[in-house]
């Protein structure tokens, strides 16, 4: 393989315990905080929903809350980063980008401030809560935007990573944090860089091309994949923007087809981002799997995944259906 | 012995004549490029020119002084008459203006901190300034520093709610490094802003936000002074200055006119107005 990425970085055996990457989050910012003065937190209203009560409590004047008020937020945070601060922006998904987009667009990304956006319970976390509450839109609409990095951590090893990379380059970021619990998929040697691909499984038939919680899911779909003689590479693409492009081009290269799982509608969030690089550099069949461009129907997070096949089986099947209509 | 009366007088001729230095500058260049918003230009530049030339602490050879003043001009449509007021400050060289709106030039339609020394951010949308002088103020007071942010706004702009949720926040962190001027010329784009969309009562607005507000005549460059040596009005209260404007101000066929928001003045207009703007200041 020819991309950045040369040894999986997966632990081998599934560690069976579940966490929510909102803790890496908020461990890794209060420990960065403590040696760098600049940090500040940025939220509206709910502290508990960024688990920054602790950081509170102990940088009370460093957690900044505008209220329910999200414009502004952002506006604010953009300014923090004028006075020479780094500012963690932290918000539900769905309103933090839905609601502040054309302050992301202006005041952050096209200013060029030193402002991360930290989009929480992303995906469609908040379950029965609604379409209202679901944030599956938030990476075609950040990736669409010049300037912005876009980072979809898979586990708490990366999700720390993550808000290091973010707390130490320069320039506007989103993060895309999780609530859902998920298992660490993540070695103790894993090395998170901006815009790199892991390769979390080796394989020469097909691609899985997964970000945030369904990297797991991803893997779990290879192992089922190789007891059926069929070795699946797996890739968690946990930066959108900018993409890993020579991973996504290696996988053309060397495998007959990719299948891309996100969280997120299939309308120009990480399929389409990896379809634009392949249809312009290796066309091969492709499966772009995420929520087919409609409103989720009432049912929890867990029921939704599986309404819309993002599960090891889905992606399973969804892989086989790809080899089949390419032999 | 210097005689302050004096003193300030000499100080506001030259103010005067740098204003009307602007104004004139502000024509032609939008007449050379074919675009600008000199309704709102006109309104606005006997503020900026009072700001840049006698109240902020800024330096043309380190605009990137982490202790400057931050001036933010949230109503970025009138780019030129900032344009203008920092190159005469020497932020960059006066010719650079004629490039304005040109092919690949610094200077866009609406500012960009990252081309135009002296920017602080991006405007151009509404109701953006004000969150991110908020935003700046607090990291003064975040970091104990001394510098103070103003932002110039215009009336129409104030429809955004943004900019109320902005006003909230900056009286709930007790933001007295924060003034927001309010360019009052009474016009947006189309029509009155009372025809369009009532503002009044405004200054009752901003105090019942928590700001401490003073009403002054936005033309009146001894009475800009007095009002921004005073600030901040209220220690613990972010200040208003609500600026009474008029659209055009300084061109009599302009004055006051919605038409001339964002219309280019055309040769004959502009040698017209130029003329004026030297009757007012020989």
């Amino acid at each position: 393989m020819t991309g950045s990425v040369e040894t999986p970085t997966a632990v081998q055996s599934a560690d069976t315990q579940l966490y929510d990457c909102r803790d890496a989050f908020e461990n890794k910012l209060r420990e960065l905080a403590s040696h760098d003065h600049r940090i500040v937190a940025v939220v509206n209203d709910s502290v508990g929903s960024s688990k920054l009560n602790q950081f509170g409590q102990m940088y009370p004047v460093r957690l900044v809350n505008v209220g329910i008020a999200e414009q502004n937020m952002v506006g604010v945070g953009a300014g923090l980063a004028n006075g020479g601060l780094i500012p963690f922006v932290c918000g539900a998904a769905p309103f933090l980008t839905g609601r502040a987009l054309e302050q992301i667009k202006a005041d952050m990304a096209y200013s060029n401030q030193n402002v991360k956006l930290c989009g929480m319970s992303s995906g469609m976390a908040y379950g029965e809560l609604g379409p209202t509450h679901h944030s599956i839109e938030d990476m075609a609409w950040l990736r669409a935007i010049a300037n912005m990095t876009v980072i979809v951590p898979a586990d708490p090893v990366e999700t720390a990573q993550a808000v290091e990379a973010a707390a130490t380059t320069y320039g506007p970021m989103f993060l895309r944090i999780s609530r859902l619990p998920v298992p660490i998929v993540h070695g103790p040697d894993y090395r998170f860089q901006i815009g790199k691909a892991a390769l979390m499984r080796e394989g020469s038939d097909v691609t899985l091309i997964a970000n945030g919680v369904l990297v797991a899911r991803a893997i779990e779909a290879a192992d089922m994949l190789a007891k059926e003689g069929v070795q699946a590479r797996v890739l968690n693409m946990s930066t959108v923007r900018p993409l890993d492009v020579d991973a996504v081009i290696s996988a053309a290269a060397e495998t007959d087809g990719i299948v891309t799982v996100e969280e997120h509608t299939v309308y120009g969030g990480l399929g389409g981002a990896v379809a634009e690089v392949v249809v312009q550099n290796r066309p091969v069949p492709m499966r772009i799997l995420g929520v087919p461009g409609v409103f989720a129907p009432t049912g929890s997070a867990e029921w939704l995944l599986e309404h819309f096949g993002l599960t090891a089986q889905g992606i399973r099947d969804a892989a086989l259906d790809l080899i089949g209509a390419r032999a | 012995m210097i005689d302050t009366q004096q003193v300030d007088a000499q100080k506001v001729d030259k103010l005067r004549k740098m204003a009307a230095a602007v104004r004139r500058r502000d024509l032609q260049t939008v007449n050379r490029a074919k675009l600008g918003h000199v309704g709102g230009e006109m309104s606005a530049t006997d503020i900026l020119v009072t700001l840049y030339f006698a109240v902020l602490h800024v330096d043309p050879e380190r605009p990137d002084d982490p202790d400057r003043d931050r001036f933010i001009l949230s109503k970025g449509h009138s780019a030129v008459a900032l344009y203008t007021t920092l190159a005469h400050r020497g932020f960059f060289p006066i010719d650079q203006l004629d490039t304005f709106a040109q092919p690949l030039s610094k200077l866009n339609g609406h500012p960009d901190r990252n081309k135009v020394p002296g920017v602080e951010t991006n405007t151009g949308p509404l109701g953006h300034g004000l969150p991110v002088g908020v935003g700046a103020a607090l990291a003064a007071k975040l970091q104990d520093s001394s510098w103070r942010v103003f932002v110039l706004t215009g009336d129409g702009e104030l429809q955004e709610g943004s900019n109320w949720e902005a006003a909230m926040s900056a009286a709930h962190y007790k933001l007295d490094n924060l003034t927001v001027i309010v360019d009052r010329n009474r016009l947006q784009q189309g029509d009155w802003t009372e025809q369009t969309m009532h503002l009044e009562p405004l200054a009752d607005k901003w105090r019942a936000f928590g700001w401490s507000v003073q009403e002054i005549d936005g033309h009146n460059i001894p009475q800009l002074l007095q009002t921004f040596s005073s600030l901040p009005f209220e220690p613990g209260k972010p200040s208003c200055i609500i600026a009474h404007t008029h659209k055009g101000q300084g061109v009599s066929f302009m004055r006051d006119r919605a038409g001339w928001h964002h219309k280019v003045p055309n040769a004959e207009e502009l040698a017209l107005a130029l003329a004026e703007l030297e009757e007012v200041t020989p």
